[in-house]
Formats: structure tokens, sequence, C-alpha cells
């Protein structure tokens, strides 16, 4: 270590810690807004831009963004919207509204909403409305009325904007986007989904008041781009308390990137999803696991995180199966060979099973019919299984139609890990026909 | 072992104790707390606890919330029948009853996170709240956006909220179409043999030695884990049997040490239970009831069903039988059972060798009334007139769920059934009235 004189206050190790686990559990876990945003740039000017004529100039605008989960549309709009409001005269002016298609979902559901967050509730307090666009109309109008003669802009966010499609008639959508073509009150709505195929799912007169502006969050990201934002994400900001700890943190981050298997877990990562939020979860993983006696992130910690976030689910419950309910699984898929992927019955199933036992001198699996039904019974409610028609309650247990959820693959591997396999069982698995 | 569990803003002490109570899960709280981190540190916003039952996962959570105190709410998604229900109870111990009180009459979730938000905006969480979701597949069953609501909730409310969903089936089974917020996985592994057997050996009796609990324990794994790996199951086994084991030393038959003897006495007794305390076909009651009474009846042991036990008219038996060979035979082979002089058919012609897969394997198919009004006759021996009460008789059979109506209801002059019972149970109901089915079975032949 240098003999560097540090003016800075040195904290005890612990306390850097738990400052550490602090600083990126909120950029982990908790959305905070980045300080800068990575890889955006042209569509936040774009969208920046799009809401200053809105908040500024009182246009009316539409814009939807468009990205896959977790890419940062929510994050870019907020990020856009923090730095509009720096503006003073924005901050008083503008007034927005949050909707939500998960949580408000149905257009009465969503007036209420809007009404509250615009605080109009007395200004409404029982009257009755004919139709949708009547309240609407009102509710823009009430905003005129107070001390200023000129309107306020309003911004209207529509996240998971997909799902308002779904509403009756999609009256919301059509009135709002007619409000953002036609109305004195400058009205922006912003629509945030995951889905491409958006545009088709609205209807047309909805679809011709919509101004066709989309902005698309989907990353040509390369892989040493993406190495680089590992490191940015895992970066201490520069207001650390500690800042010796802060510089050696950063360079053990450099350093772990640097590591052969490091970069080949994360290439792995880098091949199924280039999100943010997949990303996060990694690291997040990773740096659950620092402590004081580990005070940076080692290879073996995001390792072990990426073995834990790729672990394979149902590998997972099979390796837990007893071995008779095991062994009704290696049945079901001889019989899924011999009949080319046919639905079967238990009885089928049992038939398949006993065929082996007969094989065998001795038998130790010597089940009475009920508790092999009970296997079955379990096998079905682990989803392993599933009914081919759901609604035949009258069809006798045993001869209900099944499918089996699994491949071929996930069988053979479960067997390898499955302890203690007896070897007649693992062989009668790997026989070409029961 | 109690080294796994560690964590700088929990004192030591405190998490031994909490170690000591979770015996063979130790990877796993581990794991979790790491991931829970200090009582004031953001966690992740959902995290989805997933493994066989019995395998801990609530007790663990439980565990662990309950012993560093932190604040948190547990919703049981079985006893939930409305979502009305959910939300109250997770505002009602998050925030108290006025809280809850301030839900309208069926709440939308709107309502839920509006309230949640005011709530939280007067008591911002000092320590991360925890909302435990039990039996989190049955949320699927329920609203269509309760589900990737509860998982972004933390974004939705902006409190420092984790919401926590423990099931038994896989994460696959619960993504939406469209996707959602991805809870992190955490995957409980069932016990091994060695582990189940460690944590029920801590049950020990107190008049018994812990040796000789553990043996026992050994010897009733030796019976059930091929088939149960439950050890809620396995420990409720466990407890019943028990004093049956114990039988021989309080009679002085036999030494502790001779565990041998003790294992001939218990082992034919363990796998009786397997037929009917296993199946749940007596409850624990009962079966200390049939114990008692074996002792009696010099304790012949004898498996039992709860189905040998139904009682039906004489005719009623037969029409069962002819509902059972009209089901699993052909109807073009009912002439070359029931017709008494059918004349020559070779039996090469008769048995087509292509019909290979058995009746039996493919289940019961429906048959018309007089299909099976025709069999009856012919099966039973003294003449008997077409009267009402055989269509009264047959009514009944499908009330009790032994006939099957199928096809549809405006077919109603001309029904059809399936038989609905098993060979077994035809084969005691046969046996009852002198009838030896399996010579009439084609599959038999
Ligand atoms: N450009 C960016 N730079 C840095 N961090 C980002 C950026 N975009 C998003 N993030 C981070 O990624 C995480 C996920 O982003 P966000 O919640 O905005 O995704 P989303 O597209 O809204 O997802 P969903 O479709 O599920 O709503 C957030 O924690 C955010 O802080
Ligand atoms: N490691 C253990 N040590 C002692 N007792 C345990 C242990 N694990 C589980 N148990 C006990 O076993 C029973 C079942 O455990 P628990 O309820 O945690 O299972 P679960 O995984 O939540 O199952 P389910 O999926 O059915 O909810 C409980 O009574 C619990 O106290
Ligand atoms: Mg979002
Ligand atoms: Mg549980």
């Amino acid at each position: 270590m240098s003999k560097r004189k540090v003016k800075e206050a040195h904290l005890p190790i612990g306390e850097c810690i738990s400052e550490v686990q602090r600083v990126l559990r909120e950029r982990f876990c908790h959305q905070q807004l980045p300080e800068r945003l990575e890889g955006v740039d042209s569509q936040y000017k774009h969208l920046l831009e799009l809401l200053r004529r809105t908040a500024v100039h009182g246009e009316s605008n539409s814009v939807l963004i468009v990205g896959p989960r977790g890419a940062g549309k929510t994050t870019l709009l907020n990020c856009a919207l923090r730095e509009l409001l720096e503006e003073k005269e924005v901050k008083r002016n503008l007034l927005q509204v949050y909707l939500n298609g998960l949580l408000q979902t149905d257009d009465k559901i969503a007036l209420k909403e809007i009404t509250r967050q615009l605080s109009l509730e007395n200004v409404v307090g029982d009257k009755v409305f004919g139709s949708f666009a009547e309240n609407l109309a009102f509710l823009l109008e009430a905003l005129k009325k107070g001390d200023r003669s000129s309107s306020r802009p309003v911004l209207f966010v529509l996240d998971e904007f997909d799902l308002f499609a779904h509403h009756r008639n999609q009256t919301l959508l059509y009135n709002l986007l007619d409000v953002s073509q036609s109305a004195q009150t400058p009205v922006a709505v912003v629509g945030l989904t995951c889905r491409l195929d958006v545009l088709e799912l609205l209807e047309k007169r909805v679809k011709s008041r919509f101004s066709h502006r989309q902005i698309h969050l989907l990353s040509g990201m390369t892989f040493p781009q993406y190495l680089q934002r590992v490191q940015t994400q895992l970066r201490l900001p520069d207001g650390f308390p500690d800042a010796r700890f802060s510089h050696e943190w950063n360079g053990s981050v450099q350093t772990l990137c640097e590591d052969k298997s490091v970069e080949e877990v994360l290439q792995r990562h880098f091949n199924s999803s280039k999100d943010f939020r997949s990303l996060h979860m990694l690291l997040m993983l990773s740096v659950s696991r620092v402590s004081t006696a580990n005070p940076a992130i080692r290879p073996a910690d995001l390792l072990e995180a990426s073995r834990m976030c790729s672990a394979d689910p149902k590998a997972n419950i099979l390796h837990g199966l007893s071995i008779l309910e095991l062994c009704l699984i290696i049945a079901m898929k001889h019989l899924n060979d011999i009949y080319d992927g046919e639905p079967f019955n238990l009885q089928m199933v049992h038939n398949e099973f006993k065929k082996f036992l007969q094989r065998k001198s001795h038998s130790i699996y010597n089940f009475e019919q009920p508790v092999i039904m009970k296997a079955f019974e379990h096998l079905q409610q682990l989803e392993l299984i599933r009914p081919v028609d759901a609604s035949a309650a009258k069809t006798q247990r045993e001869y209900q139609l099944m499918r089996l959820m699994l491949d071929q693959s996930q069988i053979m591997e479960a067997l390898q890990k499955y302890p203690q396999c007896p070897t007649d069982v693992k062989q009668w698995a790997m026989s070409a026909f029961g | 072992m109690a080294a796994l569990l560690q964590h700088p803003c929990y004192e030591e002490e405190r998490l031994r104790r909490v170690a000591d109570k979770l015996p063979c899960r130790e990877v796993q709280a581990g794991t979790l707390l790491s991931v829970m981190g200090g009582p004031e540190q953001h966690s992740f916003p959902s995290i989805f606890i997933y493994g066989h039952r019995a395998s801990g996962k609530s007790h663990v959570i439980h565990m662990l919330l309950r012993e560093l105190e932190l604040p948190h709410a547990t919703v049981s998604c079985v006893e939930c029948v409305s979502v009305a229900l959910l939300f109250e109870q997770v505002l009602l111990s998050l925030f108290g009853c006025d809280a809850a009180s301030l839900l309208p009459r069926s709440p939308s979730l709107s309502d839920f996170v509006r309230i949640y938000r005011q709530q939280c905006s007067h008591s911002p969480a000092v320590q991360t709240r925890y909302i435990v979701m039990e039996k989190a597949e049955l949320l699927r069953d329920m609203d269509a956006n309760l589900l990737p609501a509860l998982l972004r909730l933390q974004e939705l409310v902006q409190d420092n909220v984790t919401v926590i969903l423990l099931s038994e089936i896989v994460w696959d089974k619960f993504r939406p179409n469209t996707g959602c917020f991805e809870p992190l996985q955490l995957h409980f592994p069932d016990y091994s043999k060695g582990e189940l057997q460690q944590i029920l050996a801590q049950d020990s009796h107190p008049s018994y030695s812990a040796e000789l609990y553990s043996s026992y324990i050994n010897i009733l794994l030796g019976v059930f884990y091929s088939v149960c790996r439950d050890l809620r199951e396995l420990r409720h086994l466990a407890a019943l049997n028990f004093s049956k084991f114990c039988e021989p030393l309080e009679e002085g038959k036999v030494k502790e040490s001779d565990t041998h003897k003790l294992w001939r006495n218990i082992e034919p007794h363990l796998k009786k239970a397997m037929q009917t305390v296993y199946l749940r076909e007596v409850s624990s009651v009962q079966w200390e009831q049939l114990q008692q009474m074996e002792e009696k009846d010099t304790g012949a042991v004898r498996g039992l069903s709860a189905h040998a036990h139904v009682e039906l008219p004489y005719y009623s038996k037969f029409l069962l039988i002819a509902a059972y060979l009209a089901s699993y035979n052909p109807a073009r082979t009912d002439k070359r059972f029931f017709v008494k002089h059918h004349g020559k058919v070779r039996k090469t012609n008769f048995l087509k060798k292509h019909e290979k897969t058995s009746n039996h394997l493919l289940g019961p198919k429906p048959f018309p009334l007089d299909r099976l009004l025709a069999i009856f006759y012919s099966v039973v021996d003294s003449r008997v007139a077409p009267t009402a009460s055989i269509f009264s008789q047959i009514s009944s059979l499908v009330t009790l769920q032994l006939l099957a109506q199928v096809g549809h209801d405006d077919q109603i002059d001309a029904p059809k059934y399936k038989c609905a019972v098993s060979l077994d149970f035809i084969r005691a109901i046969s046996r009852t009235v002198n009838f030896d089915i399996v010579k009439y079975l084609y599959d038999f032949l």
C-alpha cells in the first residue's frame, strides 16, 4: 500500500463495506435513476425535445417508447423528466398523470385515478357524466380555471401501454389520443411497452389519432461494450465517503473484468440477454457475497452468482422426486418413444412400469396401485405432467389422458444427477424400448 | 456449520440461535440472508423460492423474519379466496388495522397500491418490509395482473419492500406471455436420506434413548423413502407408529439393543401403514383405533381398503358387472361371451392379432343402454322382468359415481354410459355374487 498521505476521512473497513452494499443495492434493486444514462443518447435527446415542446411551448404530442423488459424504458422517461423539471417554470406548470396497465384495469378505474392525480376530486364531486369523453373534457377544462387563464400542460404516462388496448372499445386511448390532437390544452401522451407489435393492437380510429412517433430501445451492443457496462455498473460514485477504498474497489472491478473465467461467464450472459435488469440480478448476487473478510468481488463470487442465475429449475425439481416417481417418469418417456408423443394415461404408465419389474427377479418396488396413483398425482401437482383436457372431470383418474412436460434430454440429465440411482433403473431408462 | 449464517448487521449470538433451529438448511438460509442484506439495505424487489413440499421454505423464511425481528406480512394464497382478503392482510400486517379499513368493498389493485403509497408516505420504511406469499402458484388463478404487479410492487409503491414467493412449482410455469419483472430464483433442494434422518431424529421421545429413536427412524425411512420424501408426512408417520415400535420393549420381551427383533416386529406394520395412513384412507385416529382392535383379534395383519365397504343391492351388483363388461369388451365379442349357442366361431378369427393394446390400458368405452341390458340379462341367471326398478338402480349407480353418463344432454333418448370402477373393485363385487368376471373379459382371454 502506498504511504502517500491522504487527506480524506478513513472509514473502518466494516463501514466501507456496508456503504458499498447500500450504494450498489440502491442501484441494482431500487430503480435508482443513474447519474448518466448509458448508450441511449439519441433516444434521450429525442424524448427530451418532445416533452419540452409540450411543457414549454404548449404543443400536444404522443409518443411510444418500445423496448424489451428491463431495457430501460421507465428509466429513460424518468431521466428526461428529471432534466426537464430542473427548469423552474416547467416544475411549476407541468401536471403529471401516471397510469399503469397493470393497475388501472378498466377505464372507470383509470378515470378515477386521473381525477385523483389532478387533485380534482372536489371539483368533480358527485357529478354524473354521460360519456368518458365528456368526463375527460370536464377535467381538462377544470384545469384551466383558477388563477390563470392559460392552460397548464398535462403529461399522461401510460406504462404497460399494450394492456390499455384490451379495455372496452379502447375508450381511454381513443380519448387521450384525440385530445392530444385537437384540444386547446397541451397534452403529451407517453406510452411505454415491451410489445413491438403494439400498433397492431390499436383500433383504426385510435391508431389514426396517434402521432406514430416511436422511440426504440433495441440494443445493438457489442461484447466489449457490455464488459464496459459491467464495470460502470459496479463502479463506486465519486462522492463515496472513503476515497481510498473507492479507488481500490474500482481497481478491483477492473481486474475482475479482465479475468478469463469471468469473461467467459459474462459472454454467456451477454448471449442470452443484453438488458440492464438481468445484468443487475447477476451483479446483485455477486455483491451480496462481499463482506469484511472478502472486501472485493472475487471471480468465484461472480461464478457462483452466475450458477444461481442459470440453474435449470426443472432439473432441480426432478432431483427431489422419489424413486417411484422417477420410475413413472421413465415409463412415460418410453411411452412417448413408442407412441410418438401421443398422450397416455396412468394405466398405461403402470403397465409399462410392470413390464420393467417383471424382468427382474427380486422386486423391491412392489407397490399397490393406490400408492402409484398418489405418486402420479404428485407429478401432476408439480405440473411435470398435464392433462390433455382439463375439463375431463368425468373420466376416472387412471384413464385421464396426460402429456409429459419434460423432454428426453432433461430426463436423461436428471438421471445422471439423481442421488444413488439404482443401476437397473438407469439401464431401463437408457434402453431403446421399454 | 453455524458459521455460514453471518452478517455484520446482526449479532453473532442471535444468528447462531437461528442457525440452530435450521439444521440442514444452513446454506439456503445463508444465501437468503446475504441477498436480504442488512435490515435497512434494499433487497431485490421479488424473490422466488421453490423446492419440493416440506423442504423447509416456509420454515426458513419465517425463522429468519421472526428471529431477526424484520417487518413482514405473510399471506397464504390458499386462505385468500379473494384478492380483497389478500390486500387486507398485507395492509393489516404492515400498517395496522386503520390502513386495512381504508380499502373499499371489492378493491382493485389500483386501490391497494394507492392506499399502500399513502400509508408508506406517512411511515416510510426504516427497514425493508417483506411480504411472503405461501403457495404462490395459486396467484396465477387470481386476477391476471396480480402476479406481475406483486413482482414489481417495489417500483409501483416506491417503498423499500420485497415480495417473497414460495412454491413447489418451477418459475417457468408462472411467466406470463408478455413477460414480467423477473424475480430472483432460489432453490431449496430436497433433503437427502441422511438429512431426513438427522432432522427426524431430533424429535426423540423423552422416555427412550436418542439412539433407539434414531434407529427407529432408520427403519421408517427404509420402508417409506422410496415412495415418500416429504418431511411433514414422514414425521406424522413416525409419531403415529412409535408406540407400536416400543411395544415389545414395554412388555419386556426385547432389549433396546436388539434392533433386529424390533425391526421384525415393526416392518410389516409399517408396510400396512403405507396403504392406509399414507394414502389417507383412514385418519390417524381411526388408525390408532384399528391398532387397538387388532390387538384384541390376535392381530392378523390385514391391509384394508375403504372401497371394500360399499354395499349394493343384488341386482345392482350385476348391473355394475354388466356395465364393466360392456365398457371393456368390444361389442362384436358379445355374441361369443353371452349367446349360449353361438355356433362355431374359430378362435383365431375371433382374436384379431392387431388389437394388441388392451382395453384395460385405454380405459372404459361408452355403451348404450340396450347393450347393458342385454349383457345384464345374460349374466343374471334367474329371469328378471325389465321393471322400473332396474332403471332406478341404474340411475342410483350413476349417483354413486360407479357409472358415468356420457354424451350430451340433448341426446336424452339415447343415453350412453361408462363404467367408472377399477378391476380390483369389480372383482371384489363379483366374488360376492359368485361370478367369475375374468372369464368374461376379452383382455384376459
Ligand atoms: N441507460 C441506462 N443506463 C444505466 N442504467 C439503466 C439504463 N437504463 C436502465 N437502467 C437501469 O436498468 C434497470 C431497469 O430499467 P427500467 O426499469 O427502466 O426498465 P423497463 O424497460 O422500464 O422495464 P419494464 O419493461 O419491465 O418496465 C433500472 O434499475 C435502471 O436503473
Ligand atoms: N431443517 C428443518 N429442521 C426442522 N424442521 C424442519 C426443517 N425443515 C422443515 N421442517 C419442518 O417441516 C415442516 C414442513 O416445512 P415447511 O413448512 O417449511 O415446508 P415448505 O417447504 O414450506 O412446504 P410447502 O411447499 O408444503 O409449503 C414444518 O413443520 C417445519 O417445521
Ligand atoms: Mg418499466
Ligand atoms: Mg410452505
